[in-house]
């Protein structure tokens, strides 16, 4: 029997967790606004989706074979890209946008890097960024809720306020303008997996439950941006803003919960991510405030990536028994 | 007398016990036909040896004489002939001089001759006995015993922790230690709080040991009436029940989660005035003391899913693991990893030819399909490892720096400060080998040393 034994360090025993793991229950927690989304505005948003999937899945396989490494389209890591990416497009818009998209978010956004782990930006993000400055006009066209008397052409909330400008925003008018009901609901105009925020609350508290996501990101940037809105973006002056409909409208709460949380595009210790959750709230009110656009979300998290490398050089921990100024201290 | 109140140190993490396997089974004892005993078995100088080949020895005989202050010495823990002196390998290092001794098969064993004065000898005279009689840190880490309570002038203690906190899974000779003899285990906390000279001792228990905690108690409620440390001194001992978390027997993270107190970063705990001594080492205390039996012999657990009869086995020092295969009745699945100590910190070995020494306690077999090793990933940067890191360092961040070979900011990012608890790498979605890295950086460090 000699001589057989394997010997390594320890230790002997690992967690289950492993990478495919979190990345399929990410993509699993996904899945309810996915249905909500195709549920409100058609088929044709399911069609959008599974385009974007296969198209991320497939340059993912064939830029891996390029560069001779091993074929990891199992991970689920190019799968999340995909479906992330769908959720951040209108509901109409033709299907080879997705298949571009796709490939530019995989492509540029993530291989270039060097792979998974590597990337500076989110890759979904990126490739939303790369749609967005090709093809402007089918990257801004709604479409309401399949029910609605007029189909195409209308505007999300968030740019029905901002062609009424100066945030004075009148309620009432169904269409343009929802109530907070149908905001949660998703019962408005917006991307694909974005309208339905109780859908994406009930997966965000999957991947709360799991472990796999912390409040540090997710908190500071709701909190910065209702905080904000609160106090400039009434119409009556300081202190008078609709925080809950800019909380509501837009996507905040798929920007909070699943693409500002990105493991590899966000920051790694703790305080960092509360810094990263209050930049990415600061500029996301920015842009909706003051810039062209009417949403800010996936421009906010992008700037933000960048600042990364910054945050963590500045936010490293300190050890346990850590002594400062004659004082022993628990860490920070 | 028992607080349930203990507070918390910072990560850890949550593996499955696994501790059924031997934790309701009484401790069996074997005795060898030979046994290997190597001269440092301990932190510190190694022994001299006092013996040479073909002298006949008696168990209990000093063959190994302590070399310095931080030394310890050695004794024969059977009777017989000295067969040879020479290297042999130990579970923790590859080349150690061993004095092997084979039985006389006259059946003569150790002979216990009790000492009806021990609760009232003076301190520096036990100090003198626990020296005499070998005695080590049967946690695992074989710090000598007399040396950790002669703590040097200017260091006031107050507070004597008893580490029942057995962290690591799988381990369960110091949870069956206090269920079979918990007044002894009491009696030996006792010496070692009177040479320490403090009045507070805690018993620090893991809340997933019920029967342990309620055998301690009743050994406590009788020890008021009985008084072994004389009349009036009923409540000098506290049990503290722990919130199961790995590694809570780390001397640092224990004295935060049993006093709430923080050792200083490079520091040791007589900084915070805290000595940490485990179950083990409290029962050989015991034994020297009050029966004059050296330390000859331990309880170690012999388990995993290969083994036919997972036991606790109270076994001689020396005693090969190979001649003790047959005792617990062989394999069901061929082992394909043997590890000296628990599946996060113990250390795996090559062969069975080796000898069970007082840091031994278990010895771990896993099949195949446990040792199954997981491919490497790309680090994701999903933080988990700093968020149970319980010395609160960066791991990932830290490979990066000694993948680098950045050795002086490896450093700078404290990875001095690591105790290879290996939690990082345990909790490491994707498999990163992180503990390997940190050694890796540790022994580049030294190189290094030189240099900066």
């Amino acid at each position: 029997m000699n001589g057989q034994f394997t010997v390594s360090i320890g230790p002997h025993i690992k967690a289950k967790d492993s990478t495919a793991g979190i990345m399929w229950a990410v993509v699993f927690s996904l899945i309810f606004t996915g249905g909500a989304g195709v549920f409100i505005f058609g088929f044709h948003s399911l069609f959008i989706i599974v385009v974007s999937v296969i198209s991320a899945v497939l340059t993912e396989a064939v830029i891996l074979a390029l560069r001779k490494q091993e074929i990891t389209i199992r991970d689920g890591s190019a799968v999340l890209t995909g479906l992330l990416l769908a959720y951040n497009l209108p509901p109409q818009i033709p299907l080879w946008l997705p298949a571009a998209g796709s490939f530019f978010a995989i492509a540029v956004g993530k291989q270039v890097f060097g792979g998974l782990g590597h990337n500076i930006f989110n890759p979904a993000l990126a490739g939303r960024a790369f749609l967005m400055v090709s093809w402007p006009v089918y990257m801004t066209t709604w479409q309401n809720p399949r029910w609605f008397p007029d189909g195409i052409s209308t505007a999300t909330p968030l740019a029905a306020l901002k062609e009424v400008s100066g945030g004075a925003l009148a309620f009432g008018s169904r269409i343009t303008n929802p109530n907070y009901l149908d905001l949660f609901l998703g019962n408005r105009g917006g991307c694909i997996g974005e309208v339905c925020v109780a859908a994406l609350l009930v997966g965000a508290a999957f991947l709360f439950w799991k472990r796999y996501i912390t409040w540090h990101i997710p908190l500071t940037y709701i909190v910065t941006v209702a905080f904000l809105s609160w106090v400039f973006n009434g119409r009556a002056g300081f202190f008078t803003g609709d925080a809950l409909f800019f909380t509501l409208s837009g996507g905040l709460i798929l920007g909070a919960f699943f693409m500002a949380t990105d493991y590899v595009t966000g920051p790694i210790y703790p305080n960092g991510k509360i810094i990263f959750g209050i930049g990415c709230g600061l500029l996301t009110f920015v842009i909706r405030r003051f810039a062209g656009y009417p949403e800010g979300v996936s421009y906010a998290i992008l700037i933000m990536n960048g600042a990364v490398p910054v945050i963590d050089r500045f936010t490293r921990p300190k050890w346990f028994g850590w002594v400062n100024a004659g004082r022993v201290r628990e860490g920070r | 007398m028992v607080i349930n109140m203990s507070h918390k140190f910072y990560g850890g993490v949550h593996p499955s016990g696994f501790k059924s396997l031997t934790c309701n089974k009484g401790i069996k004892a074997f005795i060898p036909k030979r046994v290997v005993i190597p001269l440092s078995q301990h932190v510190g100088a190694p022994a001299q040896p006092l013996v040479k080949t073909g002298d006949v020895v008696r168990a209990g005989e000093v063959i190994g004489r302590a070399s310095a202050f931080i030394s310890s010495p050695v004794h024969a823990s059977i009777s017989g002939k000295v067969a040879k002196i020479a290297y042999c390998q130990t579970p923790v290092s590859a080349r150690v001089l061993a004095v092997t001794i084979e039985s006389d098969e006259e059946g003569r064993d150790f002979e216990i001759t009790e000492r009806k004065d021990a609760v009232s000898l003076p301190g520096e005279e036990i100090l003198d006995i626990i020296k005499e009689s070998g005695i080590v840190g049967l946690g695992g880490a074989a710090f000598p015993t007399h040396v950790k309570l002669s703590p040097p002038k200017g260091k006031s203690i107050d507070a004597v922790i008893l580490n029942c906190a057995e962290c690591e899974p799988y381990l369960t000779c110091d949870q069956r230690l206090i269920v079979e003899n918990p007044q002894e285990v009491l009696k030996g906390l006792g010496v070692i709080v009177k040479v320490l000279g403090v009045n507070k001792a805690y018993i620090a228990i893991e809340d997933n040991k019920p029967e342990a905690i309620r055998a301690m108690e009743s050994a406590l409620i009788r020890d008021k009436g009985q008084g072994s440390r004389g009349k009036g001194q009923g409540s000098w001992a506290k049990i503290v029940v722990l919130k199961t978390k790995y590694p809570q027997g780390a001397e640092k993270q224990l004295i935060k989660a049993v006093l709430n107190r923080v050792v200083p970063a490079g520091g040791l705990p007589m900084d915070v005035g805290c000595i940490v001594q485990n179950v083990g080492t409290a029962f050989a205390v015991y034994e020297a003391v009050y029966l004059g039996k050296p330390l000859i012999e331990r309880v170690i657990t012999i388990t995993g899913p290969c083994v036919k009869e997972p036991m606790n086995v109270r076994v001689r020092i020396g005693t090969l693991l190979s001649d003790l295969v047959d005792f617990f009745g062989g394999f069901i699945k061929e082992p394909k990893k043997v590890i000296f100590g628990g599946p996060k910190m113990g250390v795996a070995q090559y062969t069975l030819d080796v000898p069970i020494i007082k840091g031994s306690s278990g010895v771990l077999f896993f099949s195949q399909e446990d040792v199954r090793a997981q491919k490497e990933g790309p680090c994701i940067r999903c933080g988990k490892c700093i968020e149970i890191c319980p010395m609160r360092l960066a791991p990932t961040s830290i490979m990066n720096r000694v993948k680098k070979e950045d050795v002086l900011e490896s450093r700078e990012f404290g990875i001095l400060h690591c105790f290879e608890c290996g939690a990082c790498a345990y909790i490491c979605p994707a498999k990163i080998p992180l503990l390997d890295y940190m050694k890796l950086g540790k022994a580049r460090l030294d190189v290094n040393k030189a240099n900066i």
